[in-house]
């Protein structure tokens, strides 16, 4: 046992989790105190002592399914009610005789509809069994057999069939309707579970766990590269967002307002003093009121960094309560002031989808041309930039062999208080093809590569 | 730690059991909220309980004190909490009282010892919790809303359960209080802190764990109308909004639905309370349109 605990934590630490060895004995005493037949168990012991965010559960749950999984055994009596049901489902469903692609898919809308999970569970194993091909030995990954499966289940086609046979029974309005599909979508991600788990199993089995774990490591939300992330990552990292924006307002608020460095407030103090008998014990000290920068943001939208810039701006606008004047503006090859479209919006995220429809920012032809771009900001706007402004630049200054337009770049430097260039690409690609990065950051005062969440949110704390 | 009574009263048996006991009190938790309360019982160890408004983090420590029969002693934390407000406090106009009080003065060596005795000592819950004979349930509540360098006033009493005061020498605890700390996750809590606990993410309920919520919390609602209540609430979560209905609103909710006296649910039902669950205008707006398709 302590073997494995050691194997499955030095996986979590690969995935990124910072386990201490204070956490890791924890756990090891944690274990004696929980049956170690209780799979569920086991695992509120583990992810109490070794999880400390609600981020990272997801990348302990994966580990632990891949180091704990439950290896079913036949004629193997667990106490498990579940698993016992599941257990006897099987033979009617996946016995000798495999039953056809058509019984299967019924079975599984009948499943769907009445929601009985142990039969969505046996089905599932059934699925795995017809769909996903696996070869002993074969090195792919977990991902190639989830997609097979799905591929020939059809799980969203799945969903319209149910929704289609409700609306035949009878009529549905708009909010009835809304409530079923969300009901059957909820079972479908659970059949979804289900198979990936069925899969994982099987995998395991196969190759044993420490290989699988480098397999199907995931990585932490804060980590995902931005540029390559895929639509699921990014609506996680959507949903980080919010919080992750409020925790830096306040935490920048905080440290605007605590700084103690303010001078002696002699009247306060002397009054103060009144309580102690005239002996100033507690000295009190005026609030020092630090200037606020104004910002302005220019940042690429076209197809590869629009990501990116969406995110950036949203964690700016999100806090700038903490600046004098937040300022944006957008570009591919022309460029727009988009500022407006965060005025009139209550929430940021809401303001910046809006962008792409509103904004004007193709000239020609809709490809990066940064040296146009920043032309045109400098006759436009260039007049607005003082002393007290700070530039951000995000993109990736692939320019498509276009005039680099520096000049402008040097001139506002020379009139900001600071050039910033945020590169979402990794740094040993920048200055390679048509990326002149190199060439802009003679004129900033600092070039930072900012590829995920948690580097964007150290720069932007910085910033304030 | 050993050598010392353990937290409770009552010694928590098995997981199950505290899960038993826990809904005995009104408090419907999962496996592994339950494990969690059992694990901090054996361990000896404080819970952080973090996760959204009102899915309950309170009111867990409220239950595990009542379930146990301890007595609750609440730090409410706020931004400028320090150690006067926390730990303890000398009662310093009690002892300039007290040096004025004599008119023949004493010797210094008799003055000191006498003024920094328990006398002078004003507790504040942190110490109340250690000092105390009794089973104790601390709940060190919002702990997110105080400085990074007040965090480190608790490190002493989390993980080695005493309190030292300069004067008096270090006060240990006879009887180790169970400790529960929440934060709304508003900022990242140190890490020094997180070590030296069990960490706890309470999300919002599955549908069934709800529905079981409101059975029992809402006298008089129907198995079928809070079913649907909370098949409701979990629609109107999976929408972005800016603040999702908590489980207290959806109790809130639930109490409405049984005032009016409705045996179920209907699109325009919603849309006229629907400002009990949301309390944006922009989320109502929202709600409305998506899930009943009806203009705000």
């Amino acid at each position: 046992m302590l073997e494995l605990m050691s194997g499955f934590i030095g996986e979590l630490r690969s995935a990124g989790l910072p386990v201490s060895l204070t956490e890791h004995l924890d756990a090891a005493r944690a274990v004696h105190h929980v049956p170690l037949e209780d799979r569920d168990a086991l695992k509120a012991a583990l992810g109490a002592t070794l999880v400390k965010s609600g981020a990272h559960w997801p990348a302990f749950e994966t580990a632990f399914e891949v180091y704990f999984s439950p290896r079913v055994v036949d004629g193997d009596a667990t106490a498990d009610p579940e698993k016992s049901a599941h257990r006897a489902a099987t033979p009617a469903v996946g016995g000798p005789a495999p039953m056809s692609a058509a019984e299967l898919a019924a079975m599984l809308l009948q499943a769907i509809r009445q929601g009985d999970r142990a039969l969505a569970a046996a089905l599932a194993r059934a699925a795995v069994d017809r769909y996903a091909g696996m070869e002993p030995g074969r090195p792919v990954g977990g991902t190639y057999y989830l997609y097979r499966t799905l591929r020939n289940l059809d799980l969203e086609g799945l969903l319209e069939r149910l929704l289609d046979e409700a609306r035949r029974e009878k009529e549905l309005t708009v909010f009835e309707e809304r409530l079923l599909a969300d009901e059957y979508r909820v079972r479908i991600a659970a059949l979804r579970n289900a198979i990936e788990a069925e899969i994982r199993r099987l995998l395991v089995a196969d190759r044993g766990a420490q290989a699988l774990a480098r397999s199907v490591r995931r990585s932490l939300p804060e980590d995902v590269d931005v540029m390559h992330a895929s639509r699921e990552e990014l609506a996680t990292l959507q949903r980080m967002l919010h919080p992750l924006s409020r925790k830096l307002a306040v935490r920048l608020g905080r440290k605007r307002r605590h700084r103690r460095r303010g001078p002696l407030d002699f009247r306060a103090t002397v009054r103060r003093s009144l309580s102690t008998g005239g002996v100033p014990v507690e000295p009190r000290f005026r609030h020092p009121r630090p200037s606020k920068p104004e910002i302005f943001v220019i940042a690429d939208v076209s197809g590869s960094v629009a990501s990116f810039a969406r995110f950036t701006l949203q964690l700016v606008y999100a806090i700038s309560t903490q600046f004098s004047k937040v300022r944006s503006f957008v570009f591919v090859d022309g460029i727009d002031e988009v500022t407006h479209v965060f005025d009139y919006a209550d929430d940021p995220s809401v303001a910046v989808r809006r962008i792409t429809a509103e904004a004007d920012v193709v000239w020609l032809d809709g490809h990066s041309d940064y040296g146009h771009a920043l032309e045109e900001f400098d006759r436009r706007w260039g007049e607005e930039v003082t002393s007290r402004a700070t530039v951000l630049v995000l993109g990736d200054a692939r320019n498509n062999y276009h005039a680099s337009g520096a000049r402008v770049l040097e001139e506002l430097r020379r009139r900001a208080r600071h050039v910033y260039w945020l590169n979402p690409e990794p740094r040993q690609y920048w200055g390679s093809g048509d990326s002149i990065v190199d060439e802009y950051a003679a004129h900033c005062d600092r070039v930072v590569e900012c590829r995920t969440l948690r580097q964007l949110e150290r720069f932007v704390s910085d910033l304030a | 730690m050993t050598g010392r009574t353990p937290c409770t009263g009552t010694t928590l048996g098995s997981i199950h059991e505290v899960r038993e006991s826990l809904g005995s009190v009104g408090y419907i938790a999962d496996e592994r909220v339950a494990g969690v309360v059992y694990l901090a019982d054996r361990l000896h160890k404080p819970v952080l309980v973090e996760g959204p408004a009102g899915t309950g983090k309170t009111q867990l420590a409220k239950s595990v004190a009542e379930m146990t029969g301890s007595r609750l002693i609440r730090l409410q934390c706020y931004e400028g909490l320090d150690e006067a407000k926390a730990l303890y406090e000398w009662n310093y106009r009690k002892q300039l009282l007290r040096i004025q009080a004599e008119p023949s003065a004493p010797s210094w060596q008799e003055l000191e010892a006498d003024i920094f005795s328990e006398e002078f000592l004003l507790t504040r819950p942190l110490l109340e919790a250690i000092r105390s004979d009794e089973p104790t349930v601390l709940l060190v509540d919002e702990i997110d809303r105080v400085e990074l360098e007040t965090e480190a006033l608790l490190l002493e009493v989390l993980s080695e359960y005493q309190v030292s005061i300069p004067e008096l020498g270090t006060v240990r605890a006879t009887r180790v209080p169970m400790v529960f700390l929440t934060s709304n996750n508003t900022r990242e809590l140190s890490e020094a802190l997180k070590r030296r606990c069990l960490y706890l993410h309470m999300d919002y309920p599955e549908l069934e764990l709800e529905r079981e919520i409101v059975l029992r919390r809402v006298p008089g609602i129907k198995e079928e109308l809070a079913d649907q209540a909370a098949r409701i609430v979990r629609s109107l979560r999976s929408l972005e909004l800016r603040k999702p209905p908590s489980v207290a609103e959806t109790l809130d909710w639930a109490r409405t639905l049984v005032v009016l006296e409705l045996d179920s649910i209907d699109a325009a039902t919603v849309r006229g309370t629907l400002h009990v669950l949301l309390k944006y205008r922009q989320d109502i707006e929202r709600a409305a349109k998506e899930l009943l398709a009806a203009d705000a």
